[in-house]
């Protein structure tokens, strides 16, 4: 019933609307999209380098005549896919950090607060790209692993000072007094109580992760051939933007549409999820 | 609060120490310099290499530790060590850090100045038109990854500068060398635009969310109220009362969003083919430069805290509750 | 001639949520006008709307004339001359009113050069000079201060003092002592009477305690479900009700000069602003409803001098000389088998033996050290013994809570003992501490706060069931939601879905899922409208009638113990001051804090109000870090003030220990000088009685 709630409040929401509208159409074009085109994104057309789009290569061809369209929607089910795994991996990660430290306090606290601001030192950008040279010829799993890894630690923060009020709040003391361990006190009090904080983070997350994805790939640091991604296509359309438009266009405008569609679903959870506020 | 202040610093000093020691050992064991020699025609003979790679203090047959002692016994002493081909680090950094740090604090003070003013009067005129335009301009621009802007803005100048047939907007570079005296300081100035745009235009958005978002959860608090109780108009109680306040949270955030800045700046750099640091690791990462990675990883880390130390610095002189702890 | 008069005010919220439906009343100058009503009457929306502070989106109604000058609908350049000069407020949580990033001194002169023209300088000696008229210490220093620096009490001056400023026609002061404690409310009250006099100003008290406006107002405004309901002379109100509602309010509050016995409760709950009933909004509640009070709302009819009663049988109810207790039906609470059992012979359910708990005080954000020790609980001994009620009361900081927390964690206290149906808490083992969590269960304070909003009821109840690995669960959730009077259907509803009184109902149940001995009352009935109170009062006090169960009270309001409780434990600064039976402790105070704190409780009795003398206790609590020497009262104590200085000596070399007072049984007070003091007299039912 309440979840009811919460997603009448988000239909009524204009920007969560559009942000759904898009999404699904991004999503449909990214799965149903390639069955509809001509070609598969593996083939080459040796008739067509880097042609201009048309009535056979919709969105054009690269540079050893594959079909943008199809390569374009392939990389974008990769970073959809990548988004999805990382926001889920990291969210459950700053959930279960945040809340056994923000929870059990003391040396937990303490030794589990201090790896975060270890990991706050550095952006995850740079660690990420120190490892990446291990990771050519692995598998893109990796890389998602990675990712999720360095994109915790801000949210298992805020996840602890919630944790910290929730900690004291009648029914969370009243659990305790009644002889319920405290694991399973995190699981069933503390952490379905800040699901509305995590929702509206791991939506977020998605879109880090997408960007983050890109942005790594831009400069080799991603995604490895012959995987694509819409980092990857971007990288390499980027280099001939003035030139051949087409092939930075469609997946840079892909990405943009991806991500701002997604933030603008996020914001409208946060709206409904959490009336209180005017964020 | 003096005492506070410096044990924080301290505790950054060792978190920046840590970081970087850490940061040393994963880049020594990820990278090898070893295949910039092998492989190459002529061949050179494997124990050349290795005295090579010795000397650079690189050689992967040395145990890490060891490698990671005599890199730190360096840095103490203020040498950052040799590049992958005997080049200094030193000497690479002197001509790049202040490239960055040029980018850096520009970008860092106009992204916060201008995004919490656009925030503050985003949340003054709330649902009126401007508050509208500042919110879909900021979300546009928060789905827009700095590659992506800085790419556009590049084919964007590009393609004014060809059209009007003359260069009025530089795109490439720092500054033009053959220029001198105060034509060289417009040049520079003219060469910063773009990048600075690029940098800076996230976190615009950035803070104008945070700042309009804090600003709102203040206005509904009593002792706005209390202000407007008083005799005050609603603008002056926004603005004496709850900007005032909902500035405190704006700059907790400043500690966490200079990481953010600094890998726009590697983008950005490279983009624009500044040569500074952030420019220098990417290229360093991929020559398997391990002491020139090492280097970069130490002047962010001491950037970051630095900045979040200063974050700290403004919120206690913003927050009176702070500051009496 | 009236300063402020108000006519159909009405308030709609977006959403055609009307919070206020036709409000009309007069202030003149000097005269406290009391506005009385549960929470969600709309009694706070009406001086917001006044004040023109409501937030957009509110569509205001009606007419509010200040010296004949319409205030509704005025511009801002008019109601920013207006605002803080003719009308200032007080708000409820002094906390939140101020910004916190400015001192308070800055914020008073703030006030004072909006509506004056006065340099910097002048300003700022002009707030010292009002922090020193509302009587706070060393002004020229505190005006230095943040907000966060001062004490509850304190702030509630503060805004005092800038409500002042600018020497205001009309005082509207919005609960302006709910947060406060009793002895700190005495306190303020008193300020804002002194304010009243500097100022000659009309005031606008609105609360929710008739005890505060006993004493204070000249006339009252009885408000329910957005509409005045009754209004009239105090003394019209509170001796000749004439609507059933303010029958039922009256009757329904507990008095701290009153006898023992069930209350006199108003089933139901108010109705929401969203879902009004046809006809009279107090109709499904009434007892002496009758079929025409469906038809329509009755109307506000003038009801001889000066007064104005809205319901249809109110010349019945004049005629019959009807009053509470005698139109709402009082409920019959079967006795206890236990007490028949002399206390001696009783088994003891709980033994705390010189308990001590004390806290470190760190300081620093990072590398935490030690600067010091919280005594919050500094060596208490009491005990409880089967089928008996216990109560703890004391002001905030006192250290009931930490005592509580330190008998529900079963843990090894730091010093002394707690000995819980026999069983030594230093000397359990896990499994028996799980086995004694089932004999001893908590009720809590904040019917909100206490059940996870996100689980359905039957699963709240079921929850300890579960835990102690019980099979029956479902079953056993049906009868005991049918034991605190709720049904078996609503199991599958959420928490949010009931009022604060059912929620309580559902907290209660939950404690005693697991058949417990004793029972841990934590405030149980402070967050509930007194209309809700006397029902829940009702229900725990037959249920230890009927299941044998003892309880452990702890509460600050002195009132409510009196009904509940057979003996009070009197705590002050971790350490208890007096305990005894509540007859003694009431009838015969020896402490001069308790003394302090009972008559500090305003009554609600207007004409016994105005000719009581309170002890007034000067300044705040001293910190809990650092408690004063010897006795920790005397800083306070309006007895030491009046020793001999060798008596003093005594004070304050030596702590005293609660000693047995002669020739009584069960009392005893920890004074050098004890003494007993009657403070309040018995009320005049029980006189003539």
């Amino acid at each position: 019933m309440r979840s009811k709630v919460v997603l009448r409040r988000l239909f009524r929401n204009k920007q969560a609307r559009y942000g759904i509208s898009a999404l699904v159409l991004l999503i449909l074009l990214a799965y149903v999209g390639p069955f509809i085109g001509p070609y598969d994104w593996t083939d080459k057309d040796f008739l067509a380098f880097m042609s201009a789009p048309g009535s056979d290569h919709w969105w054009g061809t690269g540079a050893i005549g594959q079909d943008m369209y199809a390569v374009t929607l392939r990389g974008m089910q990769k970073s959809i896919v990548i988004g999805l795994l990382v926001a889920l991996i990291a969210t459950g990660l700053a959930a279960i950090v945040g809340s056994f430290a923000g929870y059990f306090g003391g040396w937990v606290d303490k030794v589990l607060m201090w790896g975060v601001d270890l990991l706050l030192v550095l952006p995850s950008f740079l660690i990420i790209a120190i490892i990446s040279p291990r990771l050519k010829g692995g598998s893109w799993l990796w890389f998602v692993v990675l990712l999720a890894a360095f994109s915790w630690m801000i949210t298992s923060r805020v996840v602890r000072s919630m944790t910290l009020s929730l900690r004291e709040r009648e029914y969370v003391l009243a659990a305790a007094y009644m002889g319920i361990p405290r694991w399973k006190i995190i699981f069933r009090h503390i952490v379905p109580n800040l699901s509305s904080l995590l929702i509206i983070d791991a939506t977020l997350n998605v879109s880090l992760a997408i960007i983050g994805e890109a942005a790594l790939s831009f400069f080799g640091f991603g995604v490895q051939p012959p995987d694509v991604s819409l980092g990857t296509l971007i990288a390499e359309g980027s280099r001939n933007a003035t030139g051949y438009p087409w092939l930075f266009v469609f997946p840079a405008g892909l990405l943009v549409l991806l991500v701002l569609s997604i933030n603008l679903i996020g914001d409208g959870l946060r709206d409904a999820l959490d009336p209180g506020s005017n964020s | 609060m003096g005492k506070y202040l410096l044990r924080r610093l301290a505790i950054n000093v060792i978190l920046v120490a840590v970081a970087a020691s850490l940061a040393y050992m994963l880049a020594a064991t990820t990278m090898s310099p070893r295949a910039a020699y092998q492989g190459r025609q002529p061949p050179i003979a494997e124990s050349v290499i290795d005295a090579t790679l010795d000397a650079y203090n690189l050689n992967d047959k040395t145990p890490v530790l060891q490698r990671y002692g005599t890199w730190a016994k360096g840095v103490l002493t203020g040498d950052f060590g040799r590049t992958w081909n005997g080049g200094s680090v030193n000497q690479e950094m002197g001509r790049r850090i202040f490239v960055s740090l040029r980018l850096l604090l520009i970008g860092t003070i106009l992204g916060f100045v201008v995004g919490v003013a656009l925030g503050a009067v985003s949340a003054v005129k709330q649902y009126k038109l401007s508050d509208r335009l500042i919110g879909v301009s900021s979300f546009v621009i928060m789905a827009l990854p700095v590659f992506l802007l800085a790419t556009l803005l590049a084919m964007a100048t590009y393609s004014l500068n060809d059209g009007l047939g003359f260069t009025l907007i530089e795109y490439t570079g720092e500054y033009n060398p053959k220029l001198s005296g105060f034509d060289q300081f417009l040049n520079r100035l003219n060469h910063l635009i773009l990048p600075t745009i690029s940098l800076s235009l996230g976190s615009i958005a950035f803070y104008s969310r945070i700042q309009r978002n804090m600003m709102l959860d203040v206005l509904g608090q009593d002792f706005v109220r209390t202000a407007m109780a008083k005799g005050l108009r609603r603008r002056t109680a926004l603005t004496k009362h709850a900007l005032r306040t909902a500035l405190i949270p704006s700059a907790t955030y400043f500690a966490f969003a200079f990481g953010t800045m600094f890998t726009g700046a590697i983008f950005t750099e490279k983009i624009f083919a500044w040569h500074g640091m952030g420019a220098w690791l990417v290229d360093s990462i991929n020559a398997n430069d391990v002491n020139s990675v090492a280097a970069v990883t130490l002047f962010t880390a001491i950037c970051v805290l630095f900045a979040a130390f200063l974050s700290d610095l403004l919120v206690a002189a913003l927050d009176p509750r702070v500051r009496v702890s | 001639m009236s300063i402020l008069e108000v006519r159909d005010l009405t308030v709609t919220f977006p959403g055609g949520i009307e919070a206020v439906r036709g409000v009309s009343y007069d202030v003149d100058r000097g005269e406290v006008l009391g506005i009385v009503g549960e929470s969600g009457s709309g009694k706070s929306v009406t001086s917001l709307a006044v004040m023109g502070l409501l937030p957009p989106g509110a569509v205001v109604s009606g007419s509010a004339k200040l010296h004949g000058r319409e205030l509704l609908g005025m511009d801002e350049d008019e109601q920013i001359k207006v605002r803080g000069k003719s009308i200032s407020m007080i708000f409820q949580d002094p906390l939140s009113a101020f910004t916190p990033v400015y001192s308070i001194g800055d914020q008073i002169a703030e006030a004072v050069r909006v509506h004056q023209k006065m340099g910097k300088d002048k300003a700022a000696k002009r707030a010292v000079e009002l922090l020193d008229l509302v009587g706070i210490p060393n002004p020229d220093l505190r005006a230095k201060s943040f907000p966060h620096e001062f004490s509850g009490g304190m702030r509630q001056r503060a805004m005092i003092a800038m409500a002042i400023a600018n020497d205001p026609d009309l005082l509207i002061c919005d609960e302006p002592t709910t947060a406060l404690d009793v002895t700190i409310q005495a306190q303020v009250l008193e300020v804002l009477m002194t304010a009243q006099r500097e100022t000659g100003a009309g005031i606008v008290m609105i609360t929710h305690d008739l005890g505060v406006i006993a004493g204070m107002a000249d006339r009252v405004l009885v408000m329910y479900a957005g509409r005045p309901v009754e209004q009239g002379p105090v003394d019209d109100i509170y001796y000749r009700p004439r609507m059933p509602y303010t029958m039922g309010l009256l009757a329904s509050i507990p008095r701290v000069d009153g006898e023992e016995g069930p209350l006199v409760p108003i089933e139901g709950s108010p109705p929401s602003p969203a879902a009004l009933p046809p006809g009279c909004p107090f109709a499904p509640r009434c007892p002496m409803k009758v079929d025409m009070c469906d038809d329509e709302e009755p109307p506000l009819t003038a009801f001889g001098a000066g007064r104005h009663v809205a319901c249809i049988r109110s010349h019945e109810i004049e005629h019959k000389g009807l009053t509470g207790a005698d139109v709402f039906p009082v409920p019959v609470i079967p006795p206890s088998d236990v007490v028949r059992v002399p206390r001696a012979e009783r088994a003891t359910v709980l033994e705390l033996d010189d308990m001590i708990r004390h806290y470190p005080l760190m300081k620093g954000a990072v590398f935490k050290r030690r600067v010091g020790t919280v005594f919050a609980v500094d060596g208490i001994s009491f005990d409880i013994a089967e089928g008996e009620t216990l109560a703890l009361v004391g002001e905030s900081g006192c250290g009931k809570t930490t005592t509580l927390q330190q008998i529900m964690q079963l843990q090894p206290p730091q010093g002394g003992r707690v000995v819980v149906l026999g069983k030594d808490s230093a000397k359990l083992d896990k499994s028996e501490r799980k086995g004694l969590r089932g004999d001893l269960q908590i009720v809590f304070q904040d019917p909100m706060a206490a059940l996870d909003p996100r689980m359905p009821v039957g699963d709240i109840i079921a929850e300890p069931l579960r835990a102690h690995g019980r099979k029956d669960a479902s079953a056993r959730v049906a009868e005991l939601l049918e034991l605190v009077g709720l049904a078996p259907e609503h199991a599958e509803r959420y928490p949010n879905q009931f009022s604060g009184g059912q929620r309580q109902r559902i907290g209660i149940a939950r404690a005693l899922a697991l058949e417990p001995k004793l029972l841990v009352l934590d405030e149980p009935v402070s967050a509930l409208d007194v209309s809700i109170q006397a029902g829940v009062i009702n229900l725990l006090e037959e249920l230890k009638n009927r299941l044998g169960l003892s309880y452990l009270f702890v509460a600050h309001d002195l009132a409510v113990v009196r009904h509940l409780a057979d003996r009070v434990a009197v705590m002050y600064l971790g350490r208890i001051a007096e305990i005894g039976t509540v007859e003694n402790v009431y009838d015969h105070p020896a402490h001069p804090y308790t003394q302090a704190l009972l008559s500090a409780i305003p009554l609600p009795d207007p004409e016994r109000e105005r000719t009581r003398k309170r002890i007034l206790l000067e300044g705040d609590l001293p910190s809990p870090a650092d408690p004063p020497s010897g006795c920790r009262f005397r800083t306070r104590c309006p007895k030491f003030a009046v020793l001999s200085e060798a008596e003093r000596r005594r004070c304050v070399d030596e702590e005293p220990s609660v000693a047995r007072l002669a020739n009584v049984v069960d009392h005893g007070a920890a004074c050098h000088y004890a003494e007993e003091v009657e403070v309040i007299t018995a009320s005049d039912n029980q006189e003539e009685e």
